[in-house]
């Protein structure tokens, strides 16, 4: 088990690397001269070549990203950025965790309601609950996120005036509308998987044993059931957490929330790159940490799975091909 | 144990009888394909999906016949008007019809969309269908790069490459298949990898079929049911994505009567004229719950277990 965190953490690294030279590649080959948005397009030419000189915009490209990457690891430094000459990641620190709020909670509201609405549409399958929860599911899944969230706006802003359109400064009552908007493409879409996995699980001879052997109902349901129809809706937390964190970048334009997309989506309209670099360095970095502990929460919820890091080595393999095999079928039935 | 008669052998039985009588007792040869698309047919929600779907293609490939208005023509005098008989949906900011905008507008999502994932697949499927078929080393390399770029959430990664190369259909069709490549690569690798293990794989391979071969004839046919669903779902997610990124005005933007630049346009006249957003929202929404209803329907049509 140990071993295999050291191997998962030592595997971070290139991956990150990795992450970087996609960020850093794609500011380099953005359009615009890095003089003519610091400087401004009427300096002087000569203003414009020592300062390219200063910065090392003329070193080969391996060169400019490991000076980029030795910034980082060294001193933190993601660059300044153009327009505010700040710092990008302090920038970015002071805005990430209004974008951690917002992808946690719309995660957090899109499990607590979703698992139980797949439950419940599982066990009474076909019944006007489960239809119910199919065509909720079905909206959740299908409606435009930032639609959504308008509509939202119209009726409970511009109508009812019962929830405030802008989130900054409005406190508690400022989250819901946000939060609401990327839950839903989520409580969906975990209602849907929750549903067919519990109905898989349903199934099973152990269920049978259980029910079999006098166990009440509701234990059949939640300890027996539940836990193994668990495993298929962990494996899509990953895709869970991403369309969360794709759709906090457009809530936070719809409702002004101050964070590090509605920083991005400035800075890419402003042309200010290494804003732009660092923000997606920055969240890519952060997700693919996040990813690392979904993996490991797997072993909590399914201990089998446990067993095969204390295994040999060959097992090991074979049996981690075959958990990666089943979170892939997992991905490609929802994806 | 014994054998039961359940209800559901009944009508099974039920079912044959009467197939054998339609065809004058003769037995009618059965195909996977044939029997999955029975069952796709005896899907009334899937059906509707598919009929949706083939209405808003025809609209897409008819629209400048039926649309009312010419979706380009401005009215400065009657702007943001309420649906009324002369415009059942209403007039844009502009003063332009938003029914014959929503016309034209089916051939920028629904068309665009297919492409994407056309080429997500085209590209990601070919990373996905040698890794799964080479194994080993190769296998490794591929799934470690696109490991790389599955850490980047994808709505982040499109939005970061259209900003790069900037607005226009083209670079938002790239930007899109970038994000996507990792996922589709995966599918098709898990398919291939379940079918790879088959015993009539290897005979291929024992009578000497060429690797190309035995990956084009004998393993992509095989691995098709998962690609086929993931295929309309992926093309219902594509079609959010394009509408998100044209909404926060990252690819295709005003004038073109893009649903989603439509929505990006209207967004400041939700207090004054609400309907200029609700169409073109509603619009999305029933396309992509129609490729929703159809991608469940081949799903449950081409896995009969998880009904």
């Amino acid at each position: 088990m140990v071993r295999y965190i050291i191997n998962r953490l030592l595997w971070m690294i290139p991956v990150i690397l990795g992450v970087l030279l996609i960020a850093f590649f794609l500011s380099s080959v953005a359009p615009g001269r890095v003089a003519d948005s610091i400087l401004g397009y009427d300096a002087p030419e000569e203003d414009k070549l020592a300062l390219e000189e200063e910065m090392g915009l003329n070193d080969p490209f391996i060169v400019r990203y490991g000076r980029y990457v030795w910034g980082i690891v060294t001193r933190g430094d993601l660059g300044n950025s153009y327009k505010t000459r700040q710092p990008v990641l302090t920038e970015i620190l002071s805005k990430f965790p209004n974008t951690l709020k917002l992808t946690f909670f719309a995660v957090l509201v899109a499990l607590i309601i979703g698992i139980p609405l797949g439950v419940v549409a599982a066990v009474k399958q076909y019944s006007a609950i489960d239809n119910a929860t199919m065509v909720f599911a079905l909206f959740g899944v299908s409606v435009p996120q930032f639609w959504f969230a308008l509509m939202m706006m119209l009726i409970f802003s511009v109508k009812l005036k019962l929830l405030p359109a802008i989130t900054t400064g409005n406190g508690a009552l400022g989250w819901i509308l946000p939060v609401a908007m990327v839950g839903i493409a989520n409580v969906g879409m975990i209602a849907r998987t929750t549903r067919s996995s519990m109905l898989e699980v349903i199934r099973q001879d152990y269920i049978r044993t259980a029910r079999a052997k006098g166990q009440k109902e509701g234990a059949v349901i939640f300890k027996h059931a539940l836990r193994n129809s668990l495993i298929p809706v962990a494996a899509t937390l990953g895709n869970t957490i991403a369309s969360s964190l794709g759709g906090s970048i457009i809530a936070e334009s719809i409702f002004s929330v101050n964070g590090v997309g509605l920083y991005m989506l400035n800075a890419i309209n402003g042309r200010d790159w290494p804003a732009v670099q660092g923000g997606l360095a920055f969240l890519a970095v952060v997700f693919s940490i996040v990813m690392l502990f979904i993996d490991l929460l797997y072993t909590v919820i399914d201990p089998r799975l446990k067993d095969e890091f204390n295994a040999k080595n060959k097992m090991k393999a074979n049996k981690r091909a075959a958990k990666r095999a089943a979170r892939e079928a997992a991905r490609s039935a929802q994806a | 144990m014994a054998k039961l008669y359940t209800p559901a052998m009944a009508k099974v039985d039920k079912r044959k009888a009467k197939e054998l009588a339609r065809n004058n007792g003769k037995e009618v040869k059965s195909s996977p394909t044939k029997e999955a698309w029975k069952r796709l047919k005896r899907n009334k929600l899937a059906i509707v999906g598919m009929i949706v779907l083939i209405i808003i293609f025809v609209i897409a490939i008819i629209g400048p016949w039926i649309a009312p208005y010419d979706y380009t023509a401005p009215d400065y005098e009657n702007w943001n008007q309420k649906p009324s008989s002369e415009h059942i949906m209403g007039t844009d900011p502009y003063g332009r019809d938003i029914f014959s905008r929503l016309i034209i507008g089916a051939r920028y999502s629904v068309p665009i969309g297919f492409l994407i994932v056309i080429f997500a697949f085209a590209v990601g499927g070919t990373l996905g269908a040698i890794a799964a078929y080479y194994g080993g080393k190769v296998d490794m390399i591929i799934m470690r790069i696109l490991d790389v770029f599955q850490s980047i959430p994808p709505m982040l990664m499109a939005i970061a490459v259209v900003a790069v190369l900037g607005n226009g259909i083209i670079n938002l069709i790239i930007s899109i298949v970038i994000s996507s490549l990792p996922a589709r690569a995966r599918i098709v690798r898990a398919s291939i990898l379940t079918v790879k293990r088959n015993d009539y794989i290897e005979s291929a391979k024992a009578m000497g079929a060429s690797n190309k071969r035995q990956l084009v004839k004998f393993m992509l046919p095989n691995a098709l049911g998962p690609i086929l669903t993931s295929f309309t779902f992926s093309v219902a997610t594509a079609i959010l994505t394009i509408s998100s990124l044209s909404y926060i005005g990252l690819g295709i933007t005003e004038p073109a009567p893009e649903w989603g630049a439509m929505l990006s346009a209207g967004k400041a006249y939700l207090r004054t004229a609400p309907h200029v957003l609700l169409f073109p929202g509603l619009a999305i929404m029933i396309t992509v719950l129609a490729l929703n209803l159809f991608g469940d329907g081949i799903r449950d049509a081409l896995d009969p277990r998880l009904k």
